[in-house]
């Protein structure tokens, strides 16, 4: 039995070919998407051993452009936007004047006047309207989204499968950065980035031509063992790379240094939203950590959980759940800073019971090179 | 697929009566929402059960589920296999994979429980199939 997705929610261009090929599908903030297409495991060991594709068109796209675009986006986000070559890209934050995250972002620089910007699906309107406000220079912004559908392939095997369907030489593609051609016939932006701990690509189309390529990259990654995979793999892949995901690690009223995500902030780079906040913070000291734990008693300590050291509330888990690669029930959580080093005993509050855990260092998992 | 000798609620678990004795256990219904079981939270023996009320809770890799007792009584025995392989809740749902087995306290309770095929109706009806 298919069903259309319910009206109030978004959908990506490839909403019917999920609900075709049998994806459970789920309100994902506001847009319904695959979270499973053969189960979470399945999906997460194939990306991990082989090759796993995911549509992540829901993701939003900004485009800066200009001959102040360096500028105005040099003056919302923490990176060094001038360590940045053409063809590069560059994790950063989008801060609030008190130093909270608006955002977590890439930052891709097209050309010296031309900058593209992957944010978060739910945070999309947002960030262009806070980029938008503090645009001072005769820099255009512009709204993206529309324009774009974003599949990711991720895994050992992505170069092979991607390879095959394109004659943009993938290999030397370097980690987190980009190259425009085309995919099978597509305009395509095609970026080594992606959200799993694995080496592949996130490439940028036009949604009209999603469903075909889509379908071949299912098709080139056959001999490979790809799978179509939903956003629950997606979840226990960050998780164990310990990538930051927003709304949970990272928010408005989280640092950059509080996040255990200082080598985004470059204090010395010029003035930037949020930086006065930040250089204070960092003089002061912070008084809270994100640091990775994993269960030590039986249980799982999930989003949202109280932490307790000592016997007294200390903190919250932002994300946790099993982590099939580490085969552990691992988690982050926000620590007094004091406390926040890996080796120090901690009880996760698990429906009013008190089980034992243990910080550890991250990333929980981290792929050979 | 829902065996006939079972009863069933409506938050899909299941109860076979074997004289005063009820073994309960999750529905495939139930399993194929869930997802991957990775964990599963049981009482232990000796634990008085009342139906209707949480005897336990189910994990998946995405989220936590309680687990409603379908009928009272005292746990007589617990299903410790789960404890090291909860994906058998995926595999064998309705056989292998049964969660606890409790001493009936009132075994008329069973009389309000749904039938196999009016739960294989109410699943069918909540927009199961996909």
């Amino acid at each position: 039995m298919t069903q259309a997705a319910a009206p109030t929610l978004k959908a990506t261009a490839l909403n019917s070919t999920h609900r075709k090929c049998g994806a459970k599908m789920v309100d994902f903030g506001g847009w319904d998407m695959p979270v499973q297409y053969s189960g979470v495991l399945d999906e997460h060991h194939t990306v991990r051993r082989a090759v796993g594709l995911f549509d992540v068109s829901h993701m939003g796209e900004i485009e800066i452009r200009g001959r102040d675009a360096f500028a105005l986006l040099d003056s919302v986000t923490t990176n060094a936007v001038a360590k940045l070559n053409i063809g590069q890209a560059q994790y950063s934050g989008l801060l609030y004047e008190h130093g909270g995250f608006v955002d977590d972002i890439l930052v891709h620089k097209v050309a010296d006047d031309h900058y593209f910007l992957c944010v978060n699906a739910s945070n999309q309107e947002k960030d262009y309207e806070h980029i938008l406000a503090q645009n001072r220079t005769g820099a255009e912004v512009e709204f993206a989204s529309p324009r774009y559908a974003q599949l990711a392939i991720q895994g050992p095997k992505a170069l092979a499968t991607l390879q095959k369907l394109t004659s943009v030489e993938l290999a030397p593609i370097g980690y987190y950065h980009f190259s425009d051609g085309q995919v099978s016939g597509t305009p395509a932006r095609i970026a080594r980035t992606g959200y799993t701990g694995e080496d592949g690509f996130e490439i940028y189309i036009a949604p009209d031509r999603a469903e075909r390529l889509w379908n071949e990259i299912l098709d080139a990654g056959q001999e490979f063992g790809i799978k179509p995979c939903g956003l629950g793999a997606r979840n226990t892949l960050r998780l164990e790379a310990k990538m930051a995901l927003y709304g949970h690690e990272i928010h408005a009223s989280i640092t950059p240094y509080e996040a255990d995500l200082a080598w985004i902030v470059k204090l010395d780079k010029g003035d930037f939203t949020g930086r006065a906040a930040l250089a204070k913070q960092k003089s002061a000291g912070i008084t809270r950590k994100l640091v990775g734990f994993e269960m030590i008693g039986r249980g799982i300590g999930r989003d949202g959980y109280e932490v307790f050291q000592d016997g007294a509330a200390a903190g919250w888990v932002t994300s946790g759940g099993p982590g099939p690669t580490v085969n552990k029930n691992i988690g982050l959580c926000y620590l007094p800073v004091q406390r926040a080093k890996p080796g120090e005993r901690i009880q996760v509050m698990i429906r009013n019971q008190a089980v034992d855990a243990i910080t550890v260092p991250t990333p929980f998992y981290k792929r050979a090179k | 697929m829902y065996p006939e000798n079972f009863r069933y609620t409506k938050e899909h678990e299941w109860v076979r009566v074997d004289g005063d004795t009820g073994t309960i256990g999750l529905t495939d219904h139930a399993q194929e929402q869930l997802g991957d079981i990775v964990y599963v939270d049981l009482p232990k023996v000796g634990t008085r059960l009342e139906q209707g009320k949480s005897l336990g809770s189910v994990e998946s890799v995405k989220a936590v589920s309680d687990i409603y007792s379908p009928v009272s009584g005292e746990v007589t025995e617990v299903n410790d296999a789960l404890a090291t392989a909860p994906e058998k809740v995926n595999t064998d749902p309705h056989g292998e994979a049964w969660l606890v087995k409790i001493k009936l306290s009132t075994p008329g309770e069973i009389q309000q429980l749904l039938s196999a095929s009016d739960y294989q109706n109410y699943v069918g009806a909540e927009g199961g199939a996909h």
